[in-house]
């Protein structure tokens, strides 16, 4: 059971890039971080390798300036290896874009699972993954908050608006998983230092075949024209519990003809 | 490039249209005249009324996809309509399960990118900008399309309000998904209902939400009691959800469900920035939580600073005294 796991590498959310206002992107600048959403899926894929008796897990990563501190979090859990695009040309790049890169990245592994997170944090569009599966030619489930593999299919637990429903799909397949579907392992000291010699294949767009045309800003097709303070939400009254501040929410709800 | 048509996905749950889809019609019909509705499942043609009613002419069904999950066969009808003479400048989906799995498709399909997560349209001409909610609500951006139509947009719930407007029932146009090779080959086994009585969440009056202050599982009883004697839906955080306390459905905030109702009570839940995307546009909002300077406090209509255990039985008694 070969898998891929997407990896995103983003800023750490505890200290949020700026907008570039004259750009109208997100300045990428700092050190990046693998995207927590992330960890849940890499956590799952060396668990079902594992159980399947064996078989790689391998990394797929688009980030700028070759960013790797990521993806050495993600092989201090376990795994194998990692296929990484950089290339100044994917500067402003949308969910197509990055789907196109990491379609032509996952072909190189041809894996019989690859699994993504149902949204970043940063971006959150969560359409990449479909976008990924539908390049691929794959069928995709999204929403996965428990997945088994069996008789070359995957079972999943896809949650939906009431519940959720048990979803049966033959492999090669896309899945993405919500956090919760597994509990991450932290890295070991033994995993973080065998992550240092772990291979990255670091490539470029031409090594992808593909053109900066297609990709990147050139290829988003879409501009952000302005950003601005939202309104602010002006606070009303603060009470400390004195033991009867229950009857102020009750005079509250009965201004308000709830009760 | 001119605004014409419309494509709205009207999604559908137990024969009625999602009221996200609803919203989306309505939009739509102040934007341009000619607006169409694409919908799958048993009985489509039974929703050609209401979606005639919120303004759609034509109504393009899919049919009857069994068990399969919707996005290739849904993706591959749009993708068809696009090539033909009916092609949308617009496509509006609400942000549901089954929609991104759709748009995901149709954007490779067609080559063309989406916009997400968003919270307003403004018209001006044939240009549309659209709004987003930034670090949780301190900024909005808007974007707006550069390239070809379709533009593809994929809009939270509430964005809009419903508004029918008298329409005749929509004319039915059948359509035929394409080669889907294997892209179709997942297929719902089982479906389970954890089930949930009284409003919807994002359709609620009253929303009581936990949060981790509750401390426990058993405390969340507290939560669906009020939200209950309040004829109220229950909702969470994302703590709470995480930790398996209470189903995803439940979950407010900016990976949750956006509710708008006219008073939310945030017991126990800390006031994280993506919490207050999903609830900062309630018409009251009432919070409960032991720390003075937790950030919930700066949106609240009425602030109590105490412990949840303390107050809420004390609150759900004095309520039931009043019925
Ligand atoms: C990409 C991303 C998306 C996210 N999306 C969402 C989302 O959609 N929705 C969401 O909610 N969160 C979301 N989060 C998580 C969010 O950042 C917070 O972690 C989460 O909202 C915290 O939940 P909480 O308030 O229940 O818990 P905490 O932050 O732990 O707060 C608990 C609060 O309870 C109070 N408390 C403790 N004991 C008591 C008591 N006895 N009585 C009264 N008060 C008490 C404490 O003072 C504290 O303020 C997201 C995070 C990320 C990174
Ligand atoms: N640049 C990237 N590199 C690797 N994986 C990515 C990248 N962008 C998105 N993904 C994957 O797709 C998921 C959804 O991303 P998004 O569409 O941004 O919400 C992420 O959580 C990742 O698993």
């Amino acid at each position: 059971m070969n898998i891929v796991v997407c990896v995103k590498q983003i800023p750490d959310p505890a200290d949020p890039p700026a907008m570039d206002e004259a750009k109208g992107t997100l300045n990428r600048n700092g050190k990046l971080i693998m995207d927590d959403s992330d960890s849940y899926g890499v956590e799952m894929a060396l668990q079902l390798a594992e159980q399947a008796g064996g078989g790689e897990v391998t990394l797929v990563s688009m980030a700028p300036n070759n960013e790797t501190s990521g993806l050495r979090t993600a092989l201090a859990m376990g795994a194998a290896k990692a296929v990484l695009i950089s290339d100044e040309a994917l500067a402003g790049s949308d969910a197509l874009s990055t789907a196109k890169v990491l379609a032509r990245s996952v072909e190189r592994v041809s894996p019989d699972l690859v699994i993504a997170a149902t949204e970043s944090t940063d971006g959150y569009t969560g359409t990449t993954p479909v976008q990924l599966a539908e390049l691929l030619g794959w069928p995709s489930v999204t929403f996965a908050k428990k997945i088994s593999i069996a008789d070359g299919k995957v079972h999943v637990q896809r949650q939906t608006e009431v519940g959720y429903d048990d979803v049966e799909c033959p492999l090669p397949a896309v899945v993405t998983v919500t956090a919760g579907v597994v509990e991450p392992r932290y890295p070991s000291f033994k995993g973080i230092m065998a992550a240092k010699s772990k291979p990255v294949d670091q490539l470029t767009l031409s090594d992808i075949g593909l053109e900066a045309s297609q990709v990147g800003a050139a290829g988003a097709g879409q501009k952000v024209t302005s950003v601005e303070a939202a309104p602010q939400r002006a606070s009303g009254d603060i009470v400390v519990d004195d033991g009867d501040a229950y009857q102020r929410i009750v005079q509250f709800l009965q201004e308000l003809k709830l009760v | 490039m001119t605004i014409d048509r419309i494509l709205v996905i009207a999604e559908s749950n137990d024969g009625q249209v999602l009221p996200a889809s609803l919203e989306l019609l309505t939009e739509a019909r102040s934007i341009s005249g000619k607006v169409d509705a694409i919908a799958w499942g048993k009985d489509t043609a039974s929703l050609a009324a209401e979606v005639g009613s919120y303004g759609a002419g034509r109504l393009f069904d899919v049919g009857d996809i069994g068990e399969s999950l919707p996005g290739p066969y849904v993706a591959s009808v749009i993708a068809t309509i696009v090539n033909s003479e009916n092609a949308p400048s617009i496509i509006l989906a609400p942000t549901t399960y089954d929609c991104r799995d759709i748009i995901g498709r149709l954007s490779v399909k067609i080559d063309r990118p989406v916009i997400t997560n968003v919270v307003g349209l403004d018209q001006e001409g044939d240009t549309i900008s659209s709004s987003h909610v930034l670090f949780g609500g301190s900024q909005i951006a808007t974007a707006q399309f550069t390239g070809q139509m379709p533009w593809i947009f994929v809009v939270k719930s509430k964005t809009f309000t419903a508004e029918p407007s008298n329409g005749q029932p929509a004319e039915v146009i059948s359509m035929q998904a394409g080669d889907l090779g294997t892209t179709a080959n997942a297929s719902i086994v089982s479906h389970h209902v954890e089930t949930q009585s009284g409003p919807k969440l994002d359709e609620a009056d009253v929303v009581v939400s936990g949060g981790r202050g509750l401390g426990s599982q058993e405390a969340y009883s507290m939560v669906e009691e009020l939200a209950e004697l309040l004829h109220g839906a229950a909702g969470a955080s994302r703590a709470i959800v995480d930790s398996g306390w209470v189903p995803y459905s439940r979950q407010v905030g900016q990976t949750g469900k956006t509710v708008k109702p006219t008073v939310y009570i945030a017991c126990g839940i800390s006031g994280a920035t993506q919490h207050l995307v999903g609830m900062k546009g309630a018409k009251n909002i009432i919070a409960i939580n032991k720390d003075q300077e937790a950030p919930i406090f700066s949106v609240a209509d009425l602030g109590i600073v105490g412990d949840v255990h303390q107050i809420m039985p004390k609150l759900i008694e004095a309520i039931k005294g009043l019925a």
